[in-house]
């Protein structure tokens, strides 16, 4: 039997690894992806269980313990982190920062995300005029401010956190759109789409369980991508007074708060910043990750 | 070519158009500008004084059919708060941002570009793994901290540059770096990506058949071709630039149009903010027009869509 036997490609694909064998094995050697959703994983854990990890109340204020340095630059263990101008514990209004920040990255991100879908899906699945209508609101879309705009809302209406959400998810959803549209475009014309319309699938059928399983890896893409977008400017409204207003523990806030007292107490500005940064980091991680382990053209 | 020119302008007018539509009635959300404007120790009088005065009395269109025939004649009204004319409040500060953003895609362009080439040269080597690195980090970086950091260590630490304030080119450093490194990620990607796609292909093959060099194959043949997409990019993300500086400018107190934005905004000072959504908008359908128009004379595929 020395004769080396072509491989028949059936039978590769019948003995081989099975698809779902095959995406774990991707995921297990992706360090970024690895990386990402154990970070997020850690933080969100964090965020439910905010009132049994944080050692103090975040919003008492202890006047004559004001800021008080971090353990690591000379402080003592009752305040791991230390204390604020006001006396309230760091490190316990980052734990409950940490479920502003997921709380409004995610429900933005879920309003973008269908707001986005619902066009983009439409877009790509009718072409002709909805698609041109579609086009040009992401164009509108595009065009618009999104800091200024949102600031100017917020403004208005008031910083509550419940508004920092609603302007961030009206104001999030073109990547969706544009993504959603191109991913739709791809699969439109396929044989199992084609299929389904000749045995009279109804359009919503179609698109529920046709289009929508094929698309879904895209999707899950932009949703981190956007998530942690919404994350970012959160913050960066909260920092310029105009987002969740005090003394609501959001990490934009707590930079702002620390921005006076930057130059005596760098720590007030250092930590926050670092967690964020992390936090939008691993979210990235994540998002880039999944693309990798579920773009087909790396399926090998 | 025209009439691809005369489709994409009369597109780029609707969009500025019903953007703002879209602004002018965003800022109605507020109810009672009159209220807002008179203060909260005002009587019910002089609110009343107030909304006949500024005409906050007629329906809604009728006022933006108004402001919109008044801001086309570059009339955007008074400023509530400094009592002079919009237009030239804002011209006056538009100097400041549009240096600001000339200055940060410059740098963008300098530091994306070469590391995009370098990256796309060896895949997969260090100075490839640092470029993704930087980027993918560049991304998450707030860019308000970002700034604050700078702030401490280069202006207050080492007291090498100015912390705040535009008034000599030094001002102007920190403030370039942090608008322009949020734009580096995406142009270095983009370079990379066309760089190694345009590595891979036929004439460059040939070129290196023919005996040319490798530093004339990679510049006179290769970058020429991956940077068409680099440069419509580079528009785009200017005039998203534009409409971030308001960031950046908050934190360096450099009084441009996007400081004169927030302090407008946190001072109910509707008119101000209103043009000056409009005008940031402007800049991006202007970039983002230039950029098509300059794509599709680089590469004539691009006139059928």
């Amino acid at each position: 039997m020395a004769l080396q036997e072509p491989i028949d490609p059936l039978l590769e694909e019948i003995s081989g690894p099975t698809p779902r064998q095959i995406l774990r094995k991707r995921v297990q050697g992706h360090m970024g992806l690895l990386f990402g959703a154990g970070v997020v994983l850690v933080l969100l854990v964090i965020a439910i269980l905010a009132p049994v990890l944080a050692p103090h109340d975040p919003y008492l204020q202890d006047l004559a313990n004001r800021m008080v340095k971090p353990v690591f630059m000379g402080g003592t263990w009752e305040h791991p982190l230390g204390t604020d101008h006001l006396g309230r514990d760091y490190l316990s209004r980052l734990i409950y920062g940490a479920r502003v920040s997921l709380l409004i990255g995610s429900v933005a991100a879920l309003i973008s995300g269908v707001i986005g879908t619902a066009m983009g899906v439409a877009a790509g699945y009718f072409g002709g005029r909805v698609d041109a209508v579609v086009t040009f609101l992401i164009n509108v879309r595009l065009a618009m401010p999104v800091v200024l705009v949102a600031l100017a809302v917020v403004a208005i209406l008031g910083g509550s956190l419940q508004v920092v959400i609603a302007v961030l998810g009206l104001l999030l959803w073109d990547r969706f759109a544009v993504v959603m549209r191109a991913s739709t475009l791809q699969v439109r014309r396929r044989e199992y789409v084609s299929a389904a319309q000749a045995i009279g699938a109804s359009t919503p059928r179609v698109i529920l369980s046709e289009i929508m399983p094929n698309i879904v890896n895209n999707l899950i893409v932009i949703v981190t991508l956007e998530m942690a977008h919404a994350i970012l400017l959160e913050a960066a409204l909260s920092f310029l007074g105009l987002g969740v207003q005090p003394p609501t523990p959001s990490w934009g806030l707590m930079v702002s708060e620390g921005k006076n007292m930057m130059l005596f107490e760098p720590w007030l500005v250092l930590i926050p910043g670092v967690v964020l940064f992390v936090l939008v980091l691993a979210i990235n991680l994540m998002g880039d990750g999944l693309r990798d382990v579920t773009a087909p053209d790396s399926r090998s | 070519m025209l009439p691809f020119i005369l489709k994409r302008l009369g597109l780029a007018g609707l969009v500025a158009f019903t953007v703002s539509f879209i602004s002018f009635s965003l800022l109605f959300l507020s109810g009672d500008p009159a209220a807002a404007l008179a203060g909260e120790t005002a009587s019910g009088e002089d609110i009343e004084a107030i909304r006949r005065l500024y005409g906050f009395d007629r329906p809604m269109l009728v006022q933006y059919g108004e402001w919109l025939f008044q801001a086309l004649r570059g009339n955007f009204g008074e400023s509530y708060y400094f009592k002079l004319p919009v237009s030239s409040l804002i011209a006056d500060r538009l100097s400041v941002t549009m240096t600001l953003g000339v200055c940060g895609i410059t740098f963008a362009l300098l530091t994306a570009v070469p590391l995009g080439v370098a990256a796309a040269i060896r895949p997969n080597s260090i100075i490839d793994r640092v470029a993704l690195f930087l980027s993918v980090a560049g991304q998450a970086m707030p860019s308000f901290w970002f700034g604050l950091i700078l702030i401490v260590l280069f202006g207050i630490k080492l007291r090498w540059l100015p912390p705040s304030g535009a008034s000599t080119w030094q001002h102007f450093i920190m403030p370039t770096i942090v608008l322009g490194y949020y734009a580096m990620p995406a142009i270095m990607r983009l370079t990379r990506a066309g760089m190694l796609e345009v590595l891979n292909s036929d004439y460059i093959r040939t070129a290196r058949a023919k005996g040319a060099g490798e530093g004339r194959v990679l510049f006179k043949h290769a970058l020429r071709n991956a940077i068409i997409p680099v440069v419509s990019l580079a528009a785009v993300q200017m005039g998203f630039m534009l409409g971030g500086s308001i960031v950046v400018e908050s934190i360096f107190a450099l009084h441009g149009a996007g400081y004169l934005a927030w302090e407008s905004i946190a001072r109910n000072d509707l008119p101000t903010v209103q043009a000056l959504i409009l005008i940031f908008s402007m800049f991006y359908i202007i970039f983002t027009f230039l950029a098509d128009v300059l794509n599709a004379w680089l590469d004539p595929r691009m006139r059928s869509s």
